[in-house]
């Protein structure tokens, strides 16, 4: 029998280093890489690989948070009204005569607001699982958004702040820049802080971490916070690029992000996976439909490779689970 | 001793059955407050001709209902349906447009054989695949939206290139009363029987209030899980060819958000989202309750912009009272059991 160490420290193992599923996503990136460099003669160029990043990377803000609520078991279903309302709302606001930095800030507010609601609302109301009640917010926050603009749309921004959706530094656009800046802040809050640890504990079992003293419900409830204040962040980036706001501005959203987070091999059931998987998903899934914009994909057929990946993606760490327990309990056996 | 035990039990028992049945009876005062407000507001809403109008419109959400119904207790949701609508609904439209002597009733079967395959991908993900119903079905959901537009290449099927039977599939009347009222209560009845009287209707609730222990006890459950979305299907194909046929065009954004206002009507009729519970007959009261808040808001004058906020606030409302309710029976139940 082999002697146990109780220090979290662990051996590198090369094998394990290898098998892990963010490689598979490099090769999956790689694979899309060299079908449409094929496809098309202009594709393969860095200059444009690294502007292309601006076309998707709006909505890979909110990935960074939603992977924190995935990996708690749970999930958010109203991010995308919550996009919408407060953008909204920071239109009419502007519209209306208040300054944009205020406008700005107003809008994170009611991103941030709308998130502790749903946060308080997953807390108090446990039986109701954490999907069932963003789902019912989520018609609400965009039934907000319309009655506020009706089918209007709402613009005309003053011209520094399409910067934030259009600017480049140095070559490299402000949008990636901020999203490396976020990503840097989430990975080390994921994994060198105890609220990391804390999340990962609640996904396996959040019954045991409450009796080992974990404030369940205040991590839940700052999670889904943060959720909304990144939705936010999207609805600054998504408006500015845009130039104008709708009510039924990013319709869908929420499919993407989640199957970006899933194909990042974040588990649903809660606890695995790690935060670098969401973060080449992100890349992996803009460059799809980057690529299939450059040979004239018709959107619609997107929508169905995107939700084909969705479901595929949860069958294969399905499967691989299976394969490990199989795995395991072959080994028990022996022993 | 015992004896006065027993009849205290009894009451406490009568206690918790009473706020059981006191959610149906209120459903049901629910009902006749919001008509008689409206009524006072706006003097034709309870004309036999609004009445029927608004059982004609409620028909197909209450359709659908039953099915989300079924879901919805073994603790799952389905919201591919509206996009599942539209598919079978496009394809029945365009089979219709193509070959215009095609009987209506071999229409609603392509429909509803369409819903069952679109149904069937889901159960299989849920059942066999083991991925959470809401993603399995957010993701399907997209695929058949995207397939709705493939088919029919971005364009509409509009009035002109259906036959008059398959638009008297949805307008045509019965003594003077919609068909497709007839339809519901049609499916109605059946689902009754289904749900209350056969094997397989128990063996739902079983999977939903315990899925551990109903495995144990012998039930297949990944079968019920399979059959509850394939029904789901079967009936959202149907409603697909309904839809059709009573706005008598297929456009590729059909019932976009429709799985919304089905989910609505479920929750309003008290069917738990913990799993376990729900009935046929809360299901009717809640459709009809959203029915008439749908069709009176227009008649009160409530801008169509307030609709979906509304909405969402009844369905996050009724979802709570119902959370309440259920922990307030659950702790007198507690209070009951001797220690």
């Amino acid at each position: 029998m082999e002697e146990r160490n109780i220090i979290g420290h662990k051996e590198f193992s090369l094998k394990k280093f290898f098998f892990q599923w963010e490689w598979m996503l490099v090769l999956i990136l790689l694979v899309i890489h060299i079908i449409n460099a094929n496809l098309s003669p202009y594709y393969l160029n860095l200059k444009q690989l690294v502007s292309a990043t601006a076309t998707f990377m709006d909505k890979s803000f909110v990935v960074l948070p939603m992977t924190f609520a995935i990996l708690l078991g749970d999930n958010d279903i109203s991010i995308a009204s919550n996009i919408a309302l407060s953008s909204v709302i920071m239109a009419v606001t502007y519209n209306l005569g208040v300054p944009m930095q205020a406008a700005v800030i107003i809008c994170l507010v009611v991103s941030t607001l709308c998130g502790l609601f749903n946060g308080f609302l997953i807390t108090r109301f446990k039986e109701l699982s954490a999907v069932i009640i963003t789902l019912a917010t989520s018609i609400i926050y965009r039934g907000i958004a319309y009655i506020i603009l009706e089918d209007q749309a709402a613009g005309g921004f003053p011209s520094w702040y399409s910067f934030l959706g259009w600017g480049e530094l140095g070559g490299i656009p402000f949008m990636l820049i901020a999203f490396a800046v976020f990503a840097v802040f989430f990975a080390l809050l994921l994994h060198k802080t105890t609220f990391g640890r804390r999340v990962y504990a609640i996904g396996n079992n959040a019954t045991a971490s409450r009796f080992s003293g974990v404030q369940v419900d205040k991590i839940k409830i700052i999670i889904f916070t943060m959720v909304g204040f990144m939705c936010g962040i999207t609805a600054l980036f998504l408006t500015s690029r845009m130039g104008s706001t709708r009510p039924n501005v990013a319709l869908g959203y929420e499919l993407d992000i989640i199957a970006t987070v899933v194909l990042g091999g974040i588990s649903t059931a809660g606890g695995k996976g790690r935060i670098g998987g969401p973060i080449l998903a992100i890349f992996v899934i803009g460059y799809l439909r980057y690529g299939l914009g450059l040979i004239n994909v018709p959107s619609q057929v997107l929508l169905i490779v995107i939700g084909l990946l969705l479901v595929a993606a949860v069958l294969t760490s399905n499967i691989r689970m299976d394969v490990k327990k199989v795995g395991s309990s072959t080994s028990d056996v022996k022993q | 001793m015992v004896q006065v035990e027993k009849s205290e039990a009894k009451k406490r028992l009568g206690n918790g059955a009473n706020i059981v049945k006191f959610r149906e009876l209120g459903m049901l005062a629910i009902i006749i407050i919001v008509s008689v407000l409206i009524q006072m507001r706006n003097p034709n809403f309870l004309t036999f001709e609004n009445i029927h109008d608004m059982l004609t419109n409620t028909a197909i959400l209450s359709i659908l209902a039953v099915g989300m119904m079924l879901v919805i207790i073994t603790r799952g949701i389905d919201l591919s349906i509206g996009s599942t609508l539209a598919l079978s609904g496009m394809l029945s439209a365009l089979a219709v447009a193509a070959n215009q002597n095609l009987h209506p009733l071999a229409a609603m079967l392509i429909g509803t054989i369409v819903g069952i395959g679109c149904g069937a991908i889901v159960g299989l993900l849920v059942s066999k695949g083991r991925v959470l119903p809401i993603i399995a079905s957010l993701g399907m959901m997209n695929v058949y939206r995207g397939l709705t537009y493939m088919a029919s290449g971005g364009a509409w099927v509009s009035a002109h290139q259906m036959p008059e039977s398959f638009k008297r599939i949805a307008t045509g009347r019965i003594l003077g009363i919609n068909t497709l009222i007839f339809i519901a209560i049609i499916i109605y009845i059946i689902a009754f029987y289904f749900v209350n009287y056969t094997r397989t209707g128990r063996q739902i609730y079983a999977v939903g209030s315990n899925p551990e222990s109903a495995k144990v006890s012998g039930i297949n459950t990944s079968r019920v899980l399979f059959l509850v979305y394939s029904i789901m299907g079967a009936l959202a194909g149907l409603a697909g060819v309904l839809w059709v046929s009573k706005f008598a065009s297929a456009q590729g954004d059909t019932a976009t958000g429709y799985e919304m206002s089905v989910i609505a009507a479920c929750v309003l009729g008290g069917v738990s989202m913990a799993g376990g519970s729900g009935k046929i007959s809360g299901v009717i009261m809640g459709s009809i309750l959203l029915g008439i808040i749908n069709n009176a808001l227009p008649l009160i004058k409530v801008s169509p912009f307030w609709q979906q906020c509304i909405q969402g606030l009844i369905i996050l409302l009724s979802m709570l009272a119902n959370t309440l309710i259920k922990r307030r029976v659950d702790k007198q139940n507690l209070l009951r059991r001797k220690i």
